[in-house]
């Protein structure tokens, strides 16, 4: 079932966005629900083995979604979503950083803009998010820090495999 | 000797100098600051690191900085499948969720 939901990734080096669009099999609602509600978001926001956890989550134009991104030796990164469009079950837009438990922002990461649309047809919601950098080097650098949680996602699931074999 | 990659992320101290100079270039001592083991151990492992390609070295001054080598732009498709992996896990997680959440509001 999984396997015939649509993933849809690229890079589009000319507007400097970055595409995604992702099908689930759920009703607009819920998925709506997912990514608006912080005990939701908690649940699946952050690659394992890293989790999220939400600070305040105020849904609204000019609210804010604070959480700490939590690697698993329990360093915490703050992040923040500014959010700026809310268009509920349809549009949900928010401008990223990073930040300290605050709020306050830094400059670790260039600013991503999100634009999340959802759409529902016969029971299956698709996503199209969007994410609109100032630069091109933006992204770059943004991939090279994704590269961080994607190594150290892939090394746990390899600790667990290396210790499911030692049994 | 050759050195591959994998042979760079064998070690646990070089996998922890991987991820923390993913987020900034690095002088030696600062990165021997974050580790237990002698500074000539960890000028070791920069060593077997930058011989993998997985750093390179960056004179800034007087400085030498260690960076991950990841700046040429065919090398960019590599960080973008992580972080496609990244998106990937990450709805495999919410469809989850979603699996969950249809099933208790029955």
């Amino acid at each position: 079932m999984k396997s015939s939901l649509l993933f849809d990734f690229s890079v589009n080096n000319e507007n400097k966005t970055i595409h995604i669009k992702r099908e689930f099999n759920a009703k607009l609602d819920l998925v709506w629900q997912a990514w608006t509600t912080a005990e939701v978001l908690d649940q699946w926001w952050a690659p394992k083995p890293y989790h999220i956890e939400t600070k305040s989550l105020d849904l609204r134009a000019g609210g804010i979604w604070l959480y700490a991104m939590v690697s698993p030796t329990n360093e915490k990164m703050w992040c923040k979503a500014d959010y700026k469009t809310i268009e509920t079950n349809k549009l949900l837009s928010w401008l990223d950083a990073f930040c300290d438990e605050n709020a306050i922002e830094n400059n670790i990461k260039p600013r991503s803009l999100w634009t999340n649309s959802f759409s529902e047809s016969n029971g299956v919601t698709t996503i199209n998010i969007i994410l609109k950098h100032d630069k091109l080097e933006d992204i770059e650098t943004m991939i090279k820090m994704g590269f961080k949680e994607g190594l150290t996602m892939a090394l746990g699931n390899l600790d667990e495999l290396l210790l499911t074999k030692k049994k | 000797m050759r050195r591959d990659v994998f042979q760079g992320i064998a070690d646990p101290t070089r996998r922890a100098i991987i991820l923390l100079i993913a987020m900034q270039a690095m002088t030696p001592n600062a990165i021997a600051e974050h580790f237990k083991t002698s500074r000539q151990a960890v000028s070791k492992h920069l060593q077997i690191l930058t011989e993998c390609k997985l750093l390179k070295q960056k004179p800034e001054g007087r400085e030498i900085y260690y960076q991950l080598n990841g700046t040429k732009m065919e090398e960019i498709d590599k960080w973008l499948e992580q972080y496609k992996k990244i998106w990937e896990t990450r709805f495999n997680q919410l469809d989850e969720v979603l699996l969950t959440m249809k099933k208790n509001k029955k």
